[in-house]
């Protein structure tokens, strides 16, 4: 899981000069990193590969004919338009992970919303105490989606078609038929309608970039110092600064300003989505990748049996990647909720629930179990945004958009199966 | 019977649903010694084995370990007293790489946090240990390796623990002439350094070559455990396919075991 390449040597036979010997060292090495990479995406670990090529192609492509696509205020639409549908992409991971479905996290993410709205407008609650108690509905939800298709054994396909039916309704009868019910917490409305300031989006990407780079150093001095295979300093270095290049280039562009009339407003900053995502991002990404639950969703993802036999509760790693998905479903719903300044029977509904799954597949999560990553929900969630976005800026009714994103989740299933098979044909 | 058993199983039943598979085996394993398991296509070996770990519960009979009387009821108990069972299916995770699989549910952790560098030191001292060199690198997928390679895999993982008692059930079955001789080296080698080892295989040369005993299964019964020196060939071969020979094995009314 960690980025491990196998060791070979990093001095090459060509690696002439000797002042210019550290630099060709470091370029060799970084080589044989890319090779190693090539190697695994030729054996069918495809990993983020295609959903930051299709990023890139189709950012291009909207580009090239919508100049507009590149405005630094869409550029902040597009990160507030996918939010909501990454943080449920984000549980359907865990779920995916173990070879299982939700297809109720679009409808769980409008009962949580319905839950926040009523609570803060209805009863007044503080946004803590209502946006608890939407993401505690959520817990609960998953709690019962994931008994009953861990401890009673109903495939968790129909389960969560079920759900999705009967969330719906419950939708209905919670704003009674259909009334909107309007968000007037300035709190919940900011997180998906304001800004950070601009100083502070510089801080938080040096504090990001500052703590990632510790990490990824230490780790390896730790890795060296006891004399096992380590990734090349180098490639560390690309690492750590591809980041940092990144994100400045995004803060650079989200701190200009983007409104049309200064006088009356002005409106520049990181969106508080990106930090809230980033916030699930590490930590999702920590628990899959350095804990013991992690690694145990993987490995009942990749072989149950062998997890059982190896003294895994699977029941027990089941029914909490069902708790985690719903649970991210209502922070999904907290977003769409922030993002609508309302919620009505639609919240979490139509395609919701289709944009999240293809979110997740397109990032490179199997369908199949075993194989995906947190990252996954972000890149793939971001594909599905700029098809929309782009796609409505080219004035294509929502019956295109539908149809485009459909066709691009099978094509995403379609490199998924095909990957798959390769893998298992070696 | 010299040594006393570390293993000790006595009259162990196992049905299921109406199917009754184990019929009141007695099965016994000594320190430092292999013992071969051997017995035809469906006789019940690997249920026997899997009883032992802890994947079957037991419908009646007594489980001994090191002289106690102990219930074992899941993967972790058998685990917890140093038996270690390598599966005829090996039971490997193929989307985790090697020392993720040699490590699955006894994870080394700082805190919260896996240590993956304990954990590769580890196995990687244990694979030296066998002399497995053929690995490019521990931190290879499962999915990547070769029926030889997965199967030193899960044999590391068996001896990684410390354990007192391995089980194989038919190691070598999937393997090429060389790879075979290298997995029975190790067995060997398993016993002379203290461990009780439990040996499935349906290859006699195998059988004869490594084991101090012979325990042989027919229909769900334990037709008879002798010293490997005490028989020959053709009384094994006997005692699989009619669960007796000569005076060894079942009475004709399939009673007592021997
Ligand atoms: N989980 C199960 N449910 C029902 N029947 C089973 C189960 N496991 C094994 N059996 C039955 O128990 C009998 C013994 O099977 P077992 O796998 O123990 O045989 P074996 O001696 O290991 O054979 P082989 O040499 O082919 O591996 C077989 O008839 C098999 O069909
Ligand atoms: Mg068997």
């Amino acid at each position: 899981m960690t980025a491990a390449v196998a060791s070979e040597k990093p001095e090459m036979p060509d690696s002439s000069g000797a002042p210019k010997k550290d630099g060709a060292a470091a370029a060799a090495s970084l080589r044989s990193a890319a090779r190693t990479y090539v190697e695994r995406v030729r054996g069918g670990e495809l990993g983020a590969l295609p959903a930051v090529l299709g990023l890139i192609v189709l950012c291009a492509f909207f580009a090239a004919l919508r100049p507009v696509f590149l405005s630094e205020l869409n550029f902040a639409n597009l990160l507030t338009q996918g939010a909501g549908s990454i943080a449920i992409a984000m549980g359907l991971v865990f779920v995916l992970l173990l070879g299982e479905i939700d297809l109720s996290a679009g409808y769980a993410s409008g009962v949580c919303a319905a839950v926040l709205a009523i609570l803060l407008t209805d009863n007044g609650w503080p946004w803590y105490g209502a946006a608890a108690a939407a993401i505690l509905t959520g817990t609960v939800i998953g709690l019962v989606l994931g008994l009953l298709v861990a401890k009673v054994g109903i495939p968790s396909f129909v389960v969560t078609l079920a759900a999705f039916l009967g969330f719906q309704g419950i939708v209905l009868m919670l704003l009674k038929e259909g009334t909107n019910i309007s968000i007037r917490d300035q709190t919940i409305l900011a997180v998906a309608n304001s800004n950070l300031s601009p100083a502070l989006g510089w801080v938080l990407l040096a504090v990001s970039v500052a703590a990632y780079g510790a990490i990824q150093f230490r780790q390896d001095r730790n890795r060296r110092r006891r004399g096992l295979v380590t990734v090349p300093l180098s490639l560390l270095a690309v690492r750590v600064g591809g980041l940092a290049a990144l994100g400045a280039v995004a803060v650079h562009l989200l701190n200009q300003e983007r409104s049309r009339n200064i006088i009356v407003d002005s409106l520049k900053g990181v969106p508080i989505v990106v930090p809230v995502i980033a916030v699930l991002l590490v930590a999702g990404t920590f628990l899959l990748q350095r804990t013991s639950f992690g690694l145990h969703i993987y490995a009942v993802g990749g072989n149950a049996e062998a997890a059982r036999r190896a003294g895994i509760n699977v029941a027990a790693i089941r029914v909490s990647a069902f708790v985690i998905c719903s649970s991210l479903a209502a922070v999904g719903g907290i977003i769409a909720a922030s993002r609508g300044n309302s919620v009505d029977p639609n919240t979490g509904g139509s395609n919701v629930l289709l944009l999240a799954v293809g979110a997740a597949v397109i990032g490179g999560t199997s369908l199949f179990g075993g194989r995906g990553r947190i990252v996954d929900a972000v890149l793939g969630g971001m594909v599905v945004a700029v098809i929309q976005n782009g796609m409505g800026l080219m004035g294509y009714s929502s019956g295109v958009k539908y149809a485009v994103t459909g066709s691009v989740l099978l094509v995403a299933a379609g490199v998924d199966a095909l990957s798959r098979r390769r893998a298992v044909q070696r | 019977m010299t040594a006393t058993p570390i293993l000790q199983l006595r009259g162990i039943d196992k049905s299921f649903g109406p199917v009754q598979v184990l019929h009141d085996v007695a099965f016994d394993v000594h320190p430092g010694e292999v013992t071969a398991l051997v017995g035809d296509n469906g006789a019940g070996k690997s249920t026997l084995v899997k009883c032992i770990g802890g994947i079957h519960p037991i419908d009646g009979g007594t489980y001994r370990f090191e002289g106690e009387q102990v219930q074992v009821h899941s993967p972790r108990d058998a685990a917890a007293m140093g038996v270690e069972i390598v599966y005829q299916d090996l039971a490997l995770c193929d989307n985790l790489d090697i020392v993720q699989n040699m490590f699955l549910g006894r994870e080394k952790r700082r805190g919260l946090v896996l240590d993956d560098a304990t954990m590769e030191e580890m196995a990687a001292k244990t694979l030296e240990g066998l002399s497995v060199r053929t690995v490019k690198s521990i931190r290879q997928q499962v999915s990547s390796l070769s029926g030889g390679q997965r199967q030193t895999v899960a044999i590391a993982k068996a001896v990684l623990w410390n354990s007192k008692v391995v089980i194989l059930d038919e190691p070598t079955a999937a393997l090429g002439v060389a790879q075979t001789a290298q997995v029975l080296e190790l067995v060997r080698r398993l016993a002379d350094n203290g461990l009780a080892v439990v040996l499935i295989s349906h290859n006699m040369n195998d059988v004869f070559a490594v084991s101090d005993r012979i325990a042989a299964l027919y229909l769900g019964r334990m037709a008879a455990q002798v010293r490997t020196s005490d028989v020959t060939h053709s009384q094994v071969v006997e005692l699989i396919t009619s669960g007796r020979s000569g005076d060894l094995g079942l009475a004709h009314t399939n009673g007592a075991t021997a």
